[in-house]
Order: C-alpha cells, then structure tokens, then sequence
C-alpha cells in the first residue's frame, strides 16, 4: 500500500465491516476522522474521555460490530483500568489506533512522560503494541491490526510515531518577559 | 415526615417485569447483584468493575442492535465516574438505550461512605445538561409506575435516576467467568453461527 495512511486505514475498516468509529479527536487522526463522518455505513462516536471508547468498543462486540477506537498518545493513560478490567478480563477484541504526542521531535515537556509510558503501560494490561513510524508501516499495522484483533482475538493499539505526524512546534513569548529589540 | 425510602430489590424485581426482550448492562457492584437476583439471563452483561462503563458499553450496544431495547442499569457513583458518557450518549440520541440509576446516594460496595448525589449532585440535571430530553427522578412507588411506563413506551434515550435507601439485599452471583458470560449474551443475541464465527 502506498500514499497516506488515513486513506489506507478508511479503506481496510471497509472491508473489515467496521461499522462504529469512537474517538477523541487528535490533529494526527483528523483525516481518518473526516471521512468515517463522511461514511454512511460507519457510525460515528465521539467521545469526552478515552476509556468510554473501550467500553463502547465492548458494547458493539456483545451486539455483533466491531468498533475502532481513535485518540492521541495522552489518552491512553485514561483507558488503563477499563482495558485491564473488561477488554482483558473479558477477552474482547479491542483494535485502536494511537497518535504519539511526547515522541519524536517533542518540545512540550508536559507530553514526554507519557510518550515515553505508552507502550509499557498498554502491554501491562494485555494491550499488544504495533509500532509505525512511515505511512507503508501504518497502513501495514492497521491491516494486520484488524486481523489481530477481531479474527484472532486480541487487544491491539497501532502507535502510529511522530516521526509520521510531524512534531508540533510549541514555540512563542515569553511570559513576563520583555521583548527584546 | 419522609415516607421510606425504596428498596433497590424491589425496583428492580419490578421493572424487569416489563422487561421484553430488553438486553441488560450492569454497572459494577449492587446493580449487578439486583440483576442477578431478579432477572437472571443470558441476555444480561453483568459487569464487576470497569468502573465509569456502563453507559457507555450499554451505547456500543444499543447502536449495534438499534432494534433491541437496551437498559443500563447501575449505581450513582459508577454513573458519576462516567458522567461525560452523558453527554457522548445525547449526541447519539439512541432511540433504543434506557439508563436506569439506583442512587442509594452512598459507595456501598466499599463501606457505605457518603457520595455527592446525597449533598446536592443531580445526575438526573447533569442528563439533562448534557442534552438528553427524557430524563426523570423516581422517589416513591407512583414514580416508579411512571418509570415502567415510559420504559415500555419507549421514548429513548432515557435516563432515569431512581432514589433507593441504603438496604442491599441478599449477595446473588451471577458467572464470575467474564469470557463466558461475554460468549453467553453474544449466543443469545447474535445466534451461535454469528458469536462464533465473528469474521
């Protein structure tokens, strides 16, 4: 597969019948935002916190969907407890996709600890980690992601890494400081 | 003088008389057992943690099965770790999910130790807030007539905070192996071709 991945992934929730998309939004995953809206056959789940995601995406499971769940890197820390407690215990599918903040090129030091805890804490709670850093890799890892999940049963997160999405710049006055001339 | 309170039991026991064929979503704790004691079927997702879950699991599986009455049934303090599934529910606007909160005003589970929906939070305002237009608050047995009436009329999404004292009845299990009573719901909902064969 070739060209961006958000077109890719759209492409491969078709054709894996994923027919509800919940997410909190991230500027990395807007354009896969945009067209599931656009998509009369994906429901659309906007979310106020990641966990509810997880929940929903177990809901949809009991009634016979399969569900995507979309957020930044910071959310993850969110859905730790609802992973552990119902994906896991339960064994439900769970497929998400997750755009790194606190990642490569990151100048916001409030983003750092939990870019670097990502990957660890998921896989404490059972979460298997797909790591992509070019958009072939993305794509790639949301196909087998989809497959891993809901054919073979697993939780799984696609991280998809800032070196992909692009760090954004955090740059600007200073505060309680002069301008210098 | 206050008329006693209801018994979290006994609502339960009645509402599910005019259950149907409604799927169930417990929230952590007394609701589950309530379920478990009063209805007990393989159509119920009893659920015994996860806290703040409820709602929004009853959601995924109302927009999955958009012609089944979905009832979430669950405590004041599960509802409130969940309060922002309020308002992801309005912006659905499910014609199909029901949440049924027993507020006992208390964390039963761990000690009885006062919540704020007994010092002045209104889940059912905070519903309302949130953009969902039916929502009620039950406090005595006319209440709950009301409540049985509009869950078999059906106008959806509802939520329903029903106020019940602190008595909790008998500790009824329901399967303790969540796997298997993930399975069991997905048989009895989808058919077994269906929950075993996913693809």
């Amino acid at each position: 597969m070739s060209g961006d991945w958000s077109a890719s992934a759209h492409q491969l929730f078709k054709e894996h019948d994923i027919k509800q998309v919940a997410y909190v939004p991230d500027a990395g995953l807007s354009k896969l935002i945009k067209s599931s809206l656009a998509d009369n056959d994906i429901q659309t789940v906007p979310l106020t916190t990641e966990e509810e995601g997880i929940a929903v995406s177990a809901g949809a499971w009991l009634g016979g969907q399969k569900c995507a769940v979309l957020m930044q890197s910071s959310g993850v820390g969110n859905t730790i407890n609802m992973i552990a407690s119902l994906t896991t215990t339960c064994a439900f599918p769970l497929f998400m996709i997750v755009t790194m903040r606190g990642d490569y090129g990151e100048s916001n030091p409030w983003q750092m600890p939990m870019g670097r805890a990502v990957q660890p804490v998921l896989e404490a709670v059972g979460v298997r980690c797909l790591r992509a850093e070019t958009h072939e890799e993305a794509a790639d890892a949301v196909k087998a992601g989809l497959m891993m999940s809901f054919h073979g049963g697993e939780a799984v997160a696609v991280l998809i890494g800032q070196k992909l999405i692009g760090a954004k710049p955090f740059t600007g006055a200073h505060a309680g400081m002069q301008a210098e001339d | 003088m206050a008329t006693q309170k209801l018994f979290r039991r006994d609502v339960v026991k009645k509402l599910m008389s005019v259950r149907g064929d409604a799927l169930c979503i417990s929230g952590l704790g007394s609701p589950t057992w309530d379920l478990a004691a009063a209805d007990h079927r393989d159509e119920n997702f009893y659920i015994w943690g996860g806290m703040g879950g409820a709602t929004p699991t009853g959601l995924g599986l109302a927009l999955a099965q958009p012609d089944r009455k979905v009832w979430v049934i669950t405590g004041d303090g599960e509802q409130l770790m969940g309060v922002g599934s309020f308002s992801t529910v309005a912006l659905q606007q499910p014609k199909n999910l029901a949440i049924i909160v027993l507020d006992n005003e208390h964390y039963g589970e761990t000690g009885m130790q006062a919540a704020p929906t007994g010092r002045g939070t209104d889940l059912a305002a905070m519903a309302a807030g949130a953009g969902i237009a039916q929502t009620m608050t039950v406090t005595d047995e006319a209440g709950l007539d009301d409540l049985m009436k509009r869950l078999t009329d059906g106008n959806f999404p509802l939520v329903a905070v029903v106020k019940v004292d602190v008595r909790t009845g008998e500790t009824v299990m329901p399967p303790r192996d969540g796997k298997y009573v993930k399975t069991a719901f997905r048989m009895a909902v989808l058919g077994a071709d269906k929950a075993q064969h996913p693809g």
